[in-house]
């Protein structure tokens, strides 16, 4: 096993412990609690008379502008990791090579904010 | 080496489980999960190879940005599946048919697989590197300088995705909104005019 | 490379002038919301304008180690896209304000799909070819949906956005095949590795699927699904726009592709771009015939343009990129003006787009009619309008390069294209005049149709600017190896 993987050890061993410790637990329960389901438990209760339509409402499509310009910020933060640990390699010139990149980025943050796409109402 | 191994089959076996839900789960939202189950499956698989980078960035990036943006575009759409999938039996030999294709492209390709001969001296140099560097140390020492341009690049095409989602979703509903500091400012003149009308004529 | 030369700068002056615009024009907009459309319209010509001096004035090399080359082809085309961008964009202005498009973001949108297409036609690495093929797309996709309330426009930008999607899936996938079989992205690496005597199947399966996805772009048959409806449903000087500047920077990409890294393989892509290029003219010739629309018309009408586009690729000799330059040159006055044209046709403040709608448009209105009649005997091909130059370049180098049956077809489609050209010529001249359309059509439009319509009607009488630019672009190539190899193929 290489150096990389053994420092994911602990991570591989607690992945495993979380999983054993919720298959325990919701199997457990599955296994002791007493079932005696029927029609009318398992319906959904809606003040006594049946269910009208769909629990699911229909989401705003501001929900999605909302995300799609968390993307980006996302994205955008990915490239700092890369940069942040290599930074005392690559120089000046990396240097400012990103806070070009972010000043494009602030240019379109900027449009965001004037355009009002961060304000919810 | 023998847990490696069982990592791989364990990553590898929930990876094609979660896949095949994906697409067999009768509520959408519950594809969107399987999704992200894959997602983590694949990062699992990533540092595996060595590539912790791209690791992180799919649990970063992925699960955390793109599945929920998954989850609102189908809490938006409210697909009824069950109306989407009557046609499914219908499609499954045009779609069983293009994946045979596929396969046998792939079969045509990896034997066909031939390295060539400066492949050999071109691979050295990342794989020196790679035993005192991380991959993620390594990107950054080519793409912030190297790559500048297409890093640049890059950052031009967030900004127009930016536009590009605005330019298509904004949309501005006529909300009153109380400003203080105009409400202050008011004086009578602004609102009212004082007339004097003589009676039996008009405005 | 740690540092950041002078020279890397220099060579993509334009692309970082084009970048620096858009970004400060977005502020301008933004700051004084959409009163300004009209101001930041004019200021984006401005800005092509400059670009055109920075690309014309630029020095010719290799930047960024070999991620951008600027030669005399790259400024050749990258012209030819200024002039398509800055046209359309000019003829625009009318229709935005019009129908209700008078947002501050589209002439930007314009601007950065520009770049995009700067940053393909000079790439130089596989990387960079795809990161302009982004950019413009990305942009373009929203241009066509950018009428949001029109389902015609969001259904236009939807497909083009998912077949789009899959293009770059494939050509990515072909880009990642490439570089997994030979090591490297680099256009110069690439042509060395792959012009060695064995290349290992998998480049040439990655070659396919690149090729594959760039024939989507130029909407080469039988990737062409999407153009029809694209170009229908876009508002319409999104569509003039569409059919021109892309087209010329995809083609551009195209050929640099296929002659640059790949000129080693001249064997196998020759038989794709040969196919590819039949299968356009055909497709184009006969799937005009039955339109009504005119838009729909023009899309066909672009793919079979595309395949005579095709032809001088096919004979991959420097004779035969000159060819395709000067086609292009032509497409773009003809193109333009007949866009032009069609956005003139307003009646009782609406658009209106049947060919029908034509009827009588000679006595309507004579110098509009002329206009589209000159431009339509020019597309198909009549000397001695520009579009026979064009036609006659490509298919000179096709019978020179040996390949009769591509002339042949394309002589026999151009017949055929004949057709349905000079029947909208027909419905203008011959039929019962309809009801008038709105007059006047627009200080700028008349300008850009007049402009191209002079420049197609007397293209023969000074070719010099457009024959010496096509000549420098095709011979900064360095095609020669690719002659040999096909001389060596027919024998």
């Amino acid at each position: 096993m290489t150096d990389l993987l053994r420092e994911y050890l602990p991570i591989l061993i607690f992945l495993g412990l979380a999983t054993a410790m919720a298959c325990v637990m919701i199997g457990a329960s599955w296994l002791v609690g007493p079932k005696n389901p029927d029609p009318e438990k398992l319906s959904a209760y809606e003040c006594g008379f049946d269910a009208f339509e769909d629990a699911r409402g229909r989401f705003d499509v501001r929900f999605y502008l909302v995300s799609i310009l968390f993307i980006i910020f996302d994205l955008e933060v990915a490239f700092l990791f890369p940069w942040a640990v290599s930074l005392s390699e690559i120089g000046q010139f990396g240097f400012w090579s990103m806070v070009v990149f972010l000043s494009v980025l602030t240019v379109g943050f900027v449009y965001e904010w004037r355009k009002g796409a961060l304000e919810w109402e | 080496m023998i847990l490696q191994t069982l990592a791989f089959y364990l990553f590898a076996a929930v990876l094609l489980a979660s896949a095949v839900m994906v697409i067999a789960s009768r509520n959408p939202v519950h594809s969107v999960l399987f999704l992200i189950l894959a997602f983590f499956n694949a990062a699992g698989l990533f540092v595996l190879i060595g590539a912790e980078f791209l690791a992180m960035i799919l649990v970063v990036v992925y699960v955390g940005a793109v599945a929920v943006l998954f989850l609102f575009v189908v809490m938006m759409l409210d697909i009824n599946l069950t109306e989407l999938r009557q046609g499914f039996l219908q499609y499954l030999p045009v779609g069983a048919l293009i994946g045979l294709v596929l396969a046998i492209e792939l079969i045509f390709v990896v034997t066909g697989w031939q390295l060539s001969p400066e492949l050999a001296g071109m691979a050295q140099a990342p794989a020196s590197g790679l035993v005192e560097h991380s991959n993620t140390a390594q990107l950054g020492e080519i793409l912030y300088t190297r790559y500048a341009f297409l890093f640049q690049g890059a950052g031009v095409i967030l900004l127009i995705a930016m536009m590009g989602a605005i330019v298509l979703t904004l949309r501005h509903r006529d909300i009153k909104r109380q400003k203080i500091s105009r409400q202050v400012a008011q004086k009578p003149g602004d609102t009212i005019e004082i007339r004097k009308i003589r009676p039996g004529e008009g405005v | 490379m740690n540092e950041l030369s002078l020279s890397d700068l220099q060579i993509v002056l334009p692309e970082i002038w084009l970048a620096l615009a858009g970004m400060a024009l977005l502020m301008v907009g933004v700051f004084t919301s959409n009163r300004s459309t009209r101001l930041i319209t004019g200021l984006t010509l401005v800005v092509f304008i400059i670009a055109g001096v920075l690309v014309n004035s630029g020095l010719d090399g290799t930047g960024f180690g070999g991620l951008v080359v600027d030669d005399r082809f790259g400024a050749f085309m990258k012209t030819l896209v200024l002039i398509g961008a800055g046209l359309t964009l000019l003829m625009s202005l009318g229709f935005i304000r019009r129908e209700g498009m008078e947002r501050f973001e589209f002439p930007v949108l314009i601007l950065f799909a520009t770049l995009g297409m700067f940053i393909m036609v000079s790439a130089n690495d596989l990387m960079s070819l795809y990161i302009g093929l982004e950019m413009q797309s990305l942009a373009l996709y929203v241009c066509a949906a950018f009428q949001r309330d029109n389902l015609r426009s969001t259904e236009a930008g939807l497909k083009y956005f998912v077949l789009g999607a899959v293009a770059s899936g494939m050509l990515l996938y072909g880009a990642s095949l490439v570089y997994g079989f030979t090591g490297t992205t680099s256009f110069a690496d690439l042509a060395i590795i792959l012009s060695g005597s064995d290349v290992s199947i998998g480049a040439i399966v990655g070659l396919v699927f690149i090729a594959a996805g760039l024939a989507f772009k130029i909407s080469a048959v039988p990737f062409h699904m999407w153009t029809p409806d694209v170009y229908e449903g876009a508002p319409t000087p999104v569509t003039a726009f569409f059919s021109v500047a892309p087209k010329v920077a995809a083609v551009a990409l195209l050929i640099r592709v296929l002659t640059g890294p790949f000129g080693g393989l001249f064997a196998e892509w020759q038989q794709i771009v040969f196919l590819l290029a039949v299968a356009s003219m055909l497709l184009g010739a006969f799937g005009a015939i039955a339109q009504s629309n005119i838009k729909r018309l023009m899309a066909y009408s672009s793919i079979g343009h595309v395949g005579y586009i095709l032809v001088g690729l096919a004979a991959g000799t420097a004779e035969g990129i000159n060819g395709i330059a000067i086609y292009l040159a032509v497409y773009l006055a003809m193109s333009v003006g007949t866009w032009g044209c069609i956005l003139a046709m307003r009646r009782q403040q609406r658009m209106v787009e049947d060919i029908a709608d034509l009827s009588g448009l000679s006595r309507s209105n004579p110098g509009l009619a002329a206009a589209l009649a000159i431009f339509m005997f020019s597309m198909a091909g009549i000397p001695p309008l520009a579009g026979f130059f064009g036609k006659f370049y490509v298919f000179l180098a096709a019978v020179n390069a040996g390949l009769y049956t591509l002339a042949v077809v394309g002589v026999l489609t151009s017949v055929v294209g004949a057709f349905y050209y000079i029947r909208i010529v027909k419905v203008m001249y011959f039929d019962e005049p309809g009801d008038a359309f709105d007059r006047p059509v627009g200080r700028e439009l008349s300008w850009v149709v007049g402009l191209s319509a002079a420049f197609t009607l007397l293209f023969f009488v000074y070719t010099g600017p457009v024959l010496d630019g096509a000549a420098a672009a095709s011979q900064s190539l360095g095609l020669v190896t690719i002659g040999e190899a096909q001389s060596a193929v027919l024998e």
